[in-house]
């Protein structure tokens, strides 16, 4: 038992901090403070990602062979606290913690030299077709069908909820190549170019009046079998192993914390009758009950780090993150809707667009809070919903 | 104990219940919202025809004499179909407060022309740092020979850019903190030095911040008189009646939350039924079942808290602060809980903007937020108790 963190990690800390403040631009900070959703304006999100690329710091999580940095858990972990910490907007996660991930595990020698680079450089920008009209929760039940044709997949049916397909220029997708057997069986993993002719998109436009996802439609698509990664009609372990991966190398508790400092920031700007919101001692109350559950997430997440870098799998426990990681972003936004009170009605989704020329009708610190109380819903719904997750533990960990 | 309604409210219930269901489909409704106007003058004129406007207004004035029970009637169906008309402002916020507070002159101009659909009304009474602590209330109306001199800033002003005219509550005499010296003012929203910056809202509605840079108005733009509002009785008077006017205004909110909790309860019982994953309805799923179990009960104690307040209110104007509280925590609450619930149930769906469930859910967010949050009605509640 050791809490001490060695003196090369002060260091390291001290030069991840000069390399930012060094390379980081005004706008892409602009985006960070006023990104409302995990999905970051992408113009400026994928300007920051080119300045770390350039550092080789786009991928820390990557085994370094493929262009990761060779970073230890903790390294990561201060590199992603310092990166908060700069308003940099988080990196999209489609093309680095998804689809990249499934290349290096599953993909061929030839596919990992044409995808990865593009990936790291953020010249592809990936999007994720999963999910259907009928297949949410139960995914395994997709519809979409690539019947064989000699070389290529004829591909048919129609993908929902695609973040980010309009920005898109690659999709990585399941669809079903067999009826028979078990449905997890006939799932097959394909990598697509979203300019392949019968691909249409249709934007669903958000209840923060936002445009992140959209639909998908397929008709009669023609995409090479050489896109596929792994086997014919075994996606499913693809889509599995992808599952893992993001599970592992995700961290709530750096966010949270500094999520709920913003909070505070806001609370004591915030007047009330001459004092500030933060001098009430029922909002403290509930400002210090959160700073508890995200300590005890933290070290429920260092605890899964620390069997990390002894060589341990994290399992199926990892679901326990995304629940507490998750309801506690929902309930950090709530709190920040109780400090600002009225001021989070008006409707500011042009003043919140970075470079917004707008006027704020309410002070800079209520800007972003209704926003991110709307948008913060989806974190419990996708991802794998905290009812499907919490069926999982039941299942794997509690053997119930 | 008798909860049922009476004749008369039941045909009230009904026609607004027929209203809804006629003239505010959900796509209609998202429309108006988009609009510059953000509601329908024919609507407004429709309510107007039906007598909605001048429910609790006395006979005198043009009033059809009803209680806050009718109120409540009326804002529970309309809460079902969205309500994006300048009704709570006009009616409650100002119409209620000329009835309480204005001279018989003022009472007979405008309650008539309110009840008529003639006129729409805001109040501006809302400023930085005040967060429902009226006393707290700091713009200045520096008296002159004529009249008075208006400079300050209120924010928030809830259908502001619908109203022919506006109440405008500044300080007399005194100083931010002090519950004597509140005065309100009848204002021409055209008048000069008046500049209105107005936005939509998240729930559909319009609200607006309005400076006032010297804007000059004469001594019978008093709501109640010069005479009156200059001496201390008076000068209370705006203060105890912009109290009872916020009492109102969350039975109206509340009736209305009621009204779109049950909605979003049985919206989202019956997505439970109909949408299939793993082969069966989601509803056949215990744990969802026991969380539209909670939904369920969550509506009925609203319901419930909701009946007690409205009757605790007709009994005693005076008594009823601490059922009126408890109201608005009983609906912030339930109003989050039933609202995320939808959401959640609904699954990618529930975040859209297609779906009307969105939009009920944001409708309870903000009700939340006005006239006091679950905090500010929690702390008032503890100093009664
Ligand atoms: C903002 C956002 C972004 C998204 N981005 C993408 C993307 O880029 N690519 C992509 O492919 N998908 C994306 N999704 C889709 C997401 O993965 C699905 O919404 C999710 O899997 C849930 O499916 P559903 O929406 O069909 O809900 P449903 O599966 O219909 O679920 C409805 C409700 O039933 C519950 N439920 C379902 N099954 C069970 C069960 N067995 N036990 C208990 N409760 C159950 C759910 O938890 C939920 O509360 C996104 C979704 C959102 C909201």
């Amino acid at each position: 038992m050791d809490l001490t963190i060695g003196l090369k990690y002060h260091e390291f800390r001290e030069q991840i901090q000069k390399f930012i403040r060094e390379n980081i631009t005004d706008d892409i900070r602009e985006a960070g403070r006023l990104a409302t959703s995990v999905f970051a304006e992408p113009k400026r999100a994928m300007a920051w990602q080119k300045i770390l690329y350039k550092q080789g710091w786009a991928a820390p999580h990557w085994p370094k062979q493929f262009g990761g940095t060779g970073w230890d858990v903790v390294e990561r972990s201060i590199f992603a606290q310092e990166c908060l910490k700069a308003n940099a907007p988080p990196l999209i996660p489609m093309s680095l913690l998804m689809c990249g991930p499934c290349i290096i595990g599953y993909g061929t020698e030839e596919q990992k030299a044409e995808y990865l680079p593009k990936i790291l450089s953020g010249q592809d920008f990936w999007c994720q077709g999963y999910s259907e009209p009928g297949a949410g929760s139960d995914l395994a039940s997709l519809q979409t069908f690539a019947e064989s044709d000699g070389d290529d997949y004829i591909v048919n049916g129609t993908k929902i909820w695609t973040t980010y397909a309009q920005y898109a220029n690659k999709m990585f997708c399941l669809v079903r190549t067999s009826r028979e057997g078990k449905p997890q069986q006939g799932i097959t993993f394909l990598l697509l170019d979203m300019n392949t002719p019968g691909i249409s998109v249709e934007p669903i436009i958000g209840l923060d009046q936002v445009h992140e996802q959209n639909t998908v439609f397929f008709d009669n698509v023609r995409i090479p079998k050489a896109n596929r990664i792994g086997k014919e009609n075994d996606g499913w372990s693809v889509a599995k192993y992808l599952l893992m991966f993001e599970r592992g190398g995700q961290e709530y508790a750096p966010a949270l914390h500094f999520q709920l400092a913003e909070v505070r920031n806001i609370a004591e700007q915030v007047d009330v009758a001459g004092t500030s919101v933060w001098q009430n001692p029922f909002f403290k109350r509930k400002y210090c009950e959160l700073e508890i559950e995200i300590s005890a997430l933290e070290f429920t997440e260092n605890r899964i780090k620390s069997a990390l870098t002894n060589g341990q799998n994290p399992g199926p426990e990892a679901s326990m993150t995304k629940i507490r990681g998750t309801e506690i972003t929902q309930a950090i936004t709530e709190l920040a809707l109780e400090a600002v009170g009225e001021f989070a009605l008006p409707l500011q989704v042009d003043v919140i667009e970075p470079g917004s020329t707008c006027v704020s009708v309410v002070p800079e610190y209520a800007q972003t809070v209704m926003p991110k109380y709307l948008n913060a819903r989806a974190t419990s719904i996708y991802g794998g919903s905290n009812e499907v997750q919490r069926g999982i533990i039941a299942k794997m960990v509690l053997g119930l | 104990m008798d909860f049922s309604l009476s004749e008369e409210q039941r045909m009230l219930k009904d026609s607004a219940a027929r209203f809804v269901k006629k003239e505010c489909q959900f796509e209609q409704r998202r429309e108006q919202m988009r609009s510059p106007l953000g509601y329908s003058d024919e609507q407004w004129a429709q309510m107007a025809e039906l007598g909605w406007l001048c429910i609790p207004f006395n006979e005198e004035y043009g009033g059809l004499g009803g209680s806050l029970v009718d109120v409540m009637v009326l804002l529970e169906e309309l809460g079902k179909g969205l309500m994006v008309e300048p009704w709570l402002s006009t009616v409650i916020l100002s119409g209620r407060l000329i009835e309480m507070l204005g001279t018989e002159q003022q009472k007979q101009e405008v309650i008539t022309a309110v009840c008529s659909g003639q006129m729409k009304l805001a109040l501006a009474y809302s400023e930085v740092g005040v967060r429902q602590q009226l006393a707290a209330i700091s713009m200045e109306a520096t008296p002159r020979a004529d009249g008075f001199v208006l400079n300050g800033e209120k924010t928030l002003v809830l259908s502001a850019q619908a109203a022919d005219q506006l109440l405008v509550v500044a300080r007399t005499s005194g100083k931010a903190g002090d519950e004597q010296g509140l005065s309100v003012f009848l204002i021409d929203p055209n008048a000069e030095g008046i500049t209105l910056s107005g936005y939509a809202t998240v729930d559909g509605y319009r609200a607006a911040n309005i400076t006032f840079d010297n804007v000059q108005v004469s001594g019978s733009a008093v709501v109640g008189g010069v005479e009156t509002s200059l001496n201390d009785v008076g000068l209370n008077n705006a203060f105890d009646s912009l109290q009872v006017v916020m009492n109102e205004a969350i039975l109206a909110v509340g009736a209305e939350a009621v009204g779109v909790m049950d909605l979003l309860y049985q919206t989202t019982l019956e997505y439970t039924k109909i949408r299939k994953q793993f082969g069966v309805p989601i509803g056949k799923f215990q744990v969802l079942q026991h969380r539209l179990v909670d939904v369920f009960m969550q509506c009925e104690q609203s319901r419930s808290v909701l009946l007690m307040a409205v009757l605790h209110y007709v009994e005693s104007v005076k008594e009823s602060n601490k059922s009126i509280s408890g109201l608005k925590v009983q609906i912030g609450k339930s109003g989050r809980q039933v609202g995320q619930e939808a959401i959640q149930l609904h699954g990618g769906m529930g975040m859209t903007d297609e779906l009307d469930v969105g939009y009920y859910f944001k409708r309870l967010t903000c009700i939340d937020a006005l006239f006091g949050n679950v905090d500010f009605h929690l702390e008032r509640y503890a100093t009664l108790v």
